[in-house]
């Protein structure tokens, strides 16, 4: 598919697929996802969306195939590289540091941006002040940009719902990413908390030029805000296209609804 | 640095100081009559147990690990130490020089043990990994058995007696400290992350394996420097010492202290270092006596008697500072005592 007629894409996955043991989890997936574009990829339960990003994240090691952010090859990368090169993502099911406190959850994920070693960390010299002293300031900006601002020290753990969300969103920002891979942002969320959420998503993508690849099963969500939709079935691709195009697609009405009677009686006798 | 760090840090010197000054007082002043030597022997012991259980913390509570093994960083160091005084004696230093150094081989020697341990082990998590440990600490204390530099599985003995309870103190301190300091950086907060989610923290851009495999290093250095004042302090020691028992008394003072909280390691250490000195006719229930006192903190205070509370001097005196306010003025107003926690 094309990036939108756009120069080099950020991100290239040719053929890409896994097996565990018999099964296809992903079966040769191909996708393009061009500078600050927003791509949805959908699919039924079980389609493999996750997969997807697991493997290019790292988590997973791709069995066949291969995917490159802007034009360097990232298979066989480790996950703390691949986020190192500009792939962040969030969990569909919230992963935060619960325990730490909501600053120290974003200041983590900013890491290897700090320079300072062992022997500035245990004398605190002025290099680890200075260093600590931006890496808090970046942290309180990005804060402000998912709305928690005030929230800093309450345990991540103890934020209502939406907000932790909102908190992984900080933290996936935090890595300085070119990509960013959001897994069902909007899952559990009641619909201002939606409204909220795809602000802060416009918001982002706006201000830091990123490309958004996003897992969602709220169909409205998904129509309203991707620019490209991909619809994933049993780990293979069944449809990619504009929305509109989506949501006329037989084979994904199909995916999603099942055929109708007449059809698959027919599909039964031609057989 | 702001000056309210500045502040906080001369705070704290002042009371590490101020508790070694009582020390100091309590000994010179002989009030303990011809009881001061063994005193003084006893509070040693609490010093290096407190620097052996505190580094066991950083893994165990920090770290959220289990290690089974730290006895075999202890008489790593134990050994490297007691072998490089012993090579260095009668070459002119002064004693405490000569003890520094001989704390530092063993410290560095327990670490590079650690680095060879943790790449390999840390492969694995909770159950396992405490496995791996003790197998670890068994090989340690095989190998010390057989070699010849370390007595072959007889005593080691003539070791010079370089520990003493005033240089102990404030290597302990020191100690501690730099412990403390590890915990509020950078590492310590990426690898309280780790703990924490290990795949969220590798999803933010962190090295997990390196990061464990660090402070599993310095958690064996400082077992190492706690296992070179034993040394220094026995004077004799046998590989036996170091066996699996002794791994579990460090890990369940840990456990009672408070899992993560430094605070509980140091007065969980020097009580239970302490106690079987003061109640020597019972020395043979002490295994005993532990096992209870852990079934019992595990059933009403699973996290440990201090759970991950940390003592804080200056925050005690900002408390004392806003009473004091507060009665000027009249009226309290507990929210406004809800102060934000330190950033850095």
């Amino acid at each position: 598919m094309e990036a939108a007629g756009k120069k080099e894409p950020i991100l290239k996955v040719q053929n890409l697929g896994i097996q565990f043991g018999g099964l296809k989890a992903v079966d040769s997936f191909n996708m393009e996802i061009g500078e600050s574009e927003l791509v949805g990829l959908i699919g039924p339960n079980g389609a493999g969306k996750t997969t997807v990003f697991n493997l290019i994240t790292g988590v997973y090691k791709p069995t066949e195939g291969s995917f490159y952010l802007n034009g360097q090859r990232m298979n066989g990368k480790k996950t703390h590289q691949i986020v190192d090169s500009g792939i962040a993502r969030t969990f569909q099911n919230i992963r935060l540091f619960k325990k730490m406190s909501v600053i120290d959850n974003v200041k983590t994920a900013m890491e290897s941006k700090l320079s300072y070693g062992l022997f500035h960390a245990v004398f605190r010299t002025p290099v680890y002040w200075k260093e600590e002293k931006a890496l808090t300031e970046r942290a309180e900006e990005l804060l402000k940009i998912v709305h928690l601002s005030g929230m800093e020290d309450y345990e991540a753990g103890n934020l209502p719902y939406g907000q932790q969300r909102r908190l992984e969103i900080a933290r996936a920002l935090a890595t300085d990413m070119k990509l960013l891979l959001l897994d069902e942002p909007a899952a559990g969320m009641n619909p201002t908390e939606t409204e909220e959420l795809l602000e802060i998503i416009h918001f982002i993508r706006n201000e830091f030029k990123i490309s958004v690849l996003l897992i969602e099963h709220d169909m409205s969500l998904v129509m309203k805000i991707c620019e490209r939709i991909l619809v994933l079935d049993f780990g293979t691709t069944i449809a990619i296209g504009t929305p509109e195009e989506i949501a006329n697609d037989t084979r994904v009405i199909e995916a999603y609804l099942g055929k109708e009677d007449e059809e698959v009686e027919a599909d039964a006798k031609s057989e | 640095m702001e000056r309210r760090v500045k502040i906080s840090y001369v705070i704290n010197f002042l009371g590490v100081l101020g508790v070694f000054l009582l020390f100091v007082l309590l000994f010179e002043s002989r009030i303990f009559g011809a009881a001061t030597q063994y005193i003084k022997g006893i509070c040693t012991t609490a010093c290096y147990t407190i620097i052996m259980v505190a580094s066991l913390n950083l893994v165990v509570g920090c770290m959220g690990e289990f290690s089974l093994g730290h006895a075999g960083f202890v008489s790593v160091g134990a050994y490297a130490s007691a072998i490089v005084s012993g090579a260095l004696t009668g070459k002119g230093l002064p004693d405490l020089a000569l003890f520094l150094i001989a704390l530092l081989a063993g410290g560095i020697a327990a670490g590079i043990t650690g680095v060879l341990v943790g790449i390999p082990a840390l492969r694995l998590r909770g159950d396992y990994l405490a496995i791996v440990t003790v197998a670890f600490a068994e090989i340690i204390r095989v190998c010390f058995c057989n070699f010849s530099i370390t007595g072959g599985g007889k005593t080691m003995s003539g070791i010079l007696k370089l520990s003493d309870f005033y240089w102990c103190y404030w290597i302990m301190a020191a100690c501690v400290a730099v412990m403390y300091l590890y915990i509020r950086s950078r590492f310590g907060r990426t690898v309280m992350a780790i703990r924490e989610d290990y795949i969220a923290a590798s999803a933010s851009g962190i090295n997990v394996t390196y990061y464990k495999v660090l402070t599993f290093t310095v958690a064996a250095f400082f077992a190492g420097v706690g296992g070179g004042i034993y040394a220094h302090y026995m004077t004799a020691m046998i590989p036996t010492n170091f066996n699996f028992m002794y791994s579990a008394e460090l890990l369940s003072e840990v456990i009672i202290g408070g899992i993560g909280s430094l605070t509980g390691s140091i007065i969980g250490a020097a009580f239970l270092s302490s106690l079987p000195e003061m109640m020597r006719q019972f020395s043979q229930y002490r295994m005993l006596a532990y096992s209870v006192v852990l079934i019992i903190v595990m059933i009403f205070k699973p996290g440990g008697i201090f759970g991950n509370w940390e003592f804080s001097l200056v925050r005690i005196l900002h408390r004392a500072k806003k009473k004091g306010h507060e009665k000027a003025e009249g009226g309290v107003q507990p929210w406004k005592q809800l102060e934000r926690k330190s950033r850095y």
